[in-house]
């Protein structure tokens, strides 16, 4: 009998990625635009090739993040033992410092009033948020953004490092692309275990990964042990945070921050049924170019009837399977086969996968003159653009070219079909043939891809109702009776006592929202809009300022 | 015995381990959320690097050292055979050691704190005083240590602290014990008394929660969201109904 687990995944179309942040700026609006996590982006969207954010975090030689195969073939962590953990302990020999990331900043504004009249105009100089004084930018989240200072930065990029040799970075010939990041929600994460204390954990239910900010001790190791530097660490209130794939939306049925908000529509989400028995033997295949079909026998066909009984022994509820059904992850992965893993040799099995650009092949290629959308063409240039395909398979599929390669072609053969049909001319099945597919799925293929329908990108099924008493978001009982009361900051600063549960958090903002006389106070902090609680649909208070004749 | 003796000896230590104890409690079920070790390892880990381990491994060897001292009897040691002698020079050597150890790494981590300007903003008045009150009971123990060897002859305190450490907590405290013990010895024990009872309200709470558990665990720690899904545990009455 296997144990059939439920996960939430996500895939993205790099493809129309634009790079235009929206994804990280709401997502940091909802979750971290609190002090201490100044530096944090749960969601961040880096250039590539560049040196992504904290630098250089692909270098797992240097930074030992994630999984690796002991001498006697079985997993261990990358970065030691359960001893060698308690032992580093009191210093992590391993964890990124501050300008590994970058040194928040804000701007003295007062300045731009308060200066005496003079010649010049005044500027508002940057202050560090970390020591207050005055500073200099020299890095951000973001520094290389569209290849800026390539020709310095981008030779540190550790992917571009693998395949060097084919490097070339003279500007015909440069390629680049976005890859927009979240946390991976990993089916053997190594940030879980590499927690001493036992408080990150994957829950049963959804596969989310989360932190249990009771229960962590700052110890730090999960910011080794995540290979995607994906949990980060709260320095004001010394607790490790992370990505929740915004689990008081997801439980509701809407979409994370980042995929509502995302302009080019091109993030989809639904659930996969794995089998939680064999995660461990998958991941510890010996061959890492064979991780990437390991990791997918792992996943289990939800229209299988199998598959259906042992999910049913094993609790899962009727909507959660008709929603495994309607998945588009499932449809992506498997029937369309456009969807791969980010580093599946870090072992960790990420639940964030991604369909890799064609763009830089079709860019080159129209270039030099050719017509960049012709079948034959396109399949051609795939193969001779070796510098994209040795860079994409790097990060997608650990250095085989072979599954970037099937996928390109299908995108390539998706596009060349559709454009005959959008021409009106007849449809030409041998394009589809030569890729392994039908026309009809395709164009099937083409609709999830290119039209992209709300509720076919997002096949979300809400938390159980048998658990509803105790969901934060209907709490029965009283929502303000926690220890501490509302509204009240611990005796040791504001970041101790009892978190205030997001239900209050929620409770507060929409009173707020109904009955208050005043438009968006300024001096009052609970004004900000809280974006998790907005469903996308009307224009709530204080999400613009105000105009002035207005206030 | 005169009633000075009886506040510094027997009341002192009862108020300080009853706040010790209770503190604790409190702490935890108020504060699960302050309950860390705030390291500031972030900000600058060079000096770090050195001065943590060094203060660390140093005052768990000293933290055994005491165990031993004051917890097993002297007829004990002396029942396996382990002379007066014997005992008194590892103990010296040892604990010399360590003791170094541990006041290198703090002075390591107090320059640290004072001069690394992002270590120095994150250091609330709760941690200096913290720090102060550690550092005192540290350097105090270890003149006392050092009076008492290269100055005297040696201080037996295994047949006056340590009974008297241990009479505490049979309930029958014999503070006289303490009244006759050297003036340093005397001072050491008190600033300990004092920085216990702070303790609970500073971020040396991170020492309770040690991660030992870490050892014997699985990997992979699955939760289910039923096991706490909402802030607070229902509420009598409103228990869901259980599955079949
Ligand atoms: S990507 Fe997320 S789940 Fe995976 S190891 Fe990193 S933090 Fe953990
Ligand atoms: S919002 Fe969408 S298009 Fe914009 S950067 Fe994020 S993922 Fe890319």
């Amino acid at each position: 009998m296997t144990r059939v687990m439920a996960q939430l995944a996500m895939v993205m179309n790099l493809d129309k990625c634009i790079g235009c942040h929206t994804c990280s700026v709401t997502c940091k609006q909802a979750w971290t635009n609190r002090a201490g996590m100044e530096y944090v982006w749960f969601n961040n969207v880096e250039t590539r090739p560049g040196q992504g954010y904290p630098r250089t975090y692909q270098d797992q030689e240097k930074w030992k993040g994630g999984w690796e195969l002991g001498r006697n073939g079985r997993l261990r962590l990358k970065a030691g033992g359960r001893l060698r953990k308690l032992l580093t302990i009191f210093a992590n020999p391993l964890m990124p410092s501050i300008n590994d990331y970058y040194e928040p900043w804000t701007y003295d504004y007062d300045r731009l009033f308060s200066a005496p009249v003079s010649e010049d105009t005044p500027v508002a100089r940057p202050r560090s948020l970390i020591t207050g004084e005055p500073t200099k930018i020299r890095w951000s989240a973001n520094w290389d953004d569209n290849l800026a200072g390539a020709p310095e930065l981008a030779p540190a990029d550790p992917v571009l490092r693998k395949v060097s040799g084919e490097v070339k970075l003279e500007f015909e010939r440069a390629f680049m692309f976005y890859l927009p990041r979240i946390c991976e929600h990993c089916l053997n994460p190594s940030c879980v275990a590499s927690c001493p204390s036992g408080a990150m954990y994957k829950r049963s239910e959804d596969g989310i990964v989360l932190v249990d900010q009771d229960r962590c001790r700052g110890w730090r190791m999960c910011v080794t042990g995540c290979p995607y530097k994906k949990v980060y660490f709260n320095h004001r209130t010394g607790k490790a945070e992370k990505c929740t794939f915004c689990y008081p939306r997801v439980e509701v049925g809407i979409p994370t921050v980042c995929a509502e908000t995302c302009v080019g529509r091109l993030r989809y989400i639904g659930l996969i049924l794995y089998d939680a028995d064999r995660v461990a033997e998958a991941a510890s295949v010996k061959d890492e170019k064979a991780l990437l079909e390991a990791q997918k026998s792992v996943m289990l066909d939800p229209h299988d009837p199998e598959v259906i009984a042992a999910a049913r022994e094993s609790g899962i509820p009727e909507d959660w399977l008709e929603a495994a059904k309607r998945s588009p992850i499932h449809k992506l992965i498997f029937e369309y086969g456009v969807a791969l893993p980010l580093h599946p040799e870090y072992r960790t099995m990420p639940m964030v996968w991604y369909i890799p650009p064609l763009s830089p092949v079709v860019d080159v290629l129209t270039n030099t003159g050719h017509d960049g959308e012709k079948a034959g063409n396109l399949f051609g240039a795939i193969d001779a653009l070796r510098i994209p395909i040795g860079y994409l398979a790097e990060i997608f599929s650990a250095g085989d070219p072979e599954p970037v390669r099937a996928v390109l072609r299908r995108l390539a053969a998706m596009r060349s079909y559709m454009r005959d049909v959008n021409l009106g001319r007849d449809r030409d099945e041998s394009i589809a043939a030569e890729v392994g597919m039908t026309g009809e799925t395709i164009e099937e293929m083409y609709r999830l891809l290119a039209i992209a329908a709300y509720n076919e990108r997002y096949v979300i099924p809400k938390a159980h109702a048998e658990q509803g008493a105790k969901l934060e978001e209907l709490a029965t009982g009283c929502s303000l009776d926690y220890e501490g009361g509302p509204g009240m900051g611990g005796p040791f600063g504001e970041a101790s006592g009892e978190p205030a549960p997001v239900a209050v958090e929620n409770f507060h903002a929409l009173k707020e929202r109904q009955d208050t006389d005043v438009l968006g106070r300024a001096d009052e902090l609970r004004g900000r809009v809280n974006l998790l609680n907005w469903d996308g649909k009307g224009m709530p208070d204080g999400l613009f300022p105000n105009r002035k004749e207005e206030s | 015995m005169n009633a000075l003796d009886v506040t510094l000896w027997v009341i002192v230590p009862y108020v300080s381990l009853t706040v010790f104890v209770l503190g604790h409690v409190w702490r935890y079920r108020y504060d699960k959320f302050g309950w860390t070790t705030r390291s500031s390892q972030m900000y600058e880990s060079r000096l770090l690097r050195i001065g943590s381990p060094l203060f660390h491994f140093g005052i768990l060897v000293v933290a055994l050292g005491h165990i031993g001292g004051l917890v097993i009897p002297k007829s004990w040691t002396e029942a396996l055979g382990v002379s007066e002698e014997a005992y008194h020079l590892s103990a010296i050597v040892l604990g010399t050691i360590a003791g170094v150890c541990t006041v290198a790494g703090m002075a390591i981590l107090i320059y640290r704190r004072r001069t690394v300007g992002p270590v120095f903003t994150a250091t609330t008045r709760n941690d200096k005083l913290m720090y102060a009150l550690l550092a005192l009971t540290i350097l105090l123990g270890l003149a006392a240590t050092v009076m008492a060897n290269i100055v005297g002859g040696g201080y037996d305190y295994r047949t006056t602290i340590s009974p008297w450490f241990r009479s505490i907590f049979y309930l029958q405290p014999e503070g006289s014990l303490m009244a006759g013990a050297p003036l340093l010895f005397k001072l050491h024990a008190l600033s300990a008394l004092v920085l216990f009872a702070v303790w609970p309200f500073t971020r040396l709470v991170h020492m309770l929660t040690a991660p030992v558990g870490y050892l014997t665990r699985p990997y992979i720690v699955y939760r289910s969201r039923e096991d706490r899904a909402g802030s607070q545990p229902p509420r009598r009455g409103w228990e869901p109904i259980g599955r079949p």
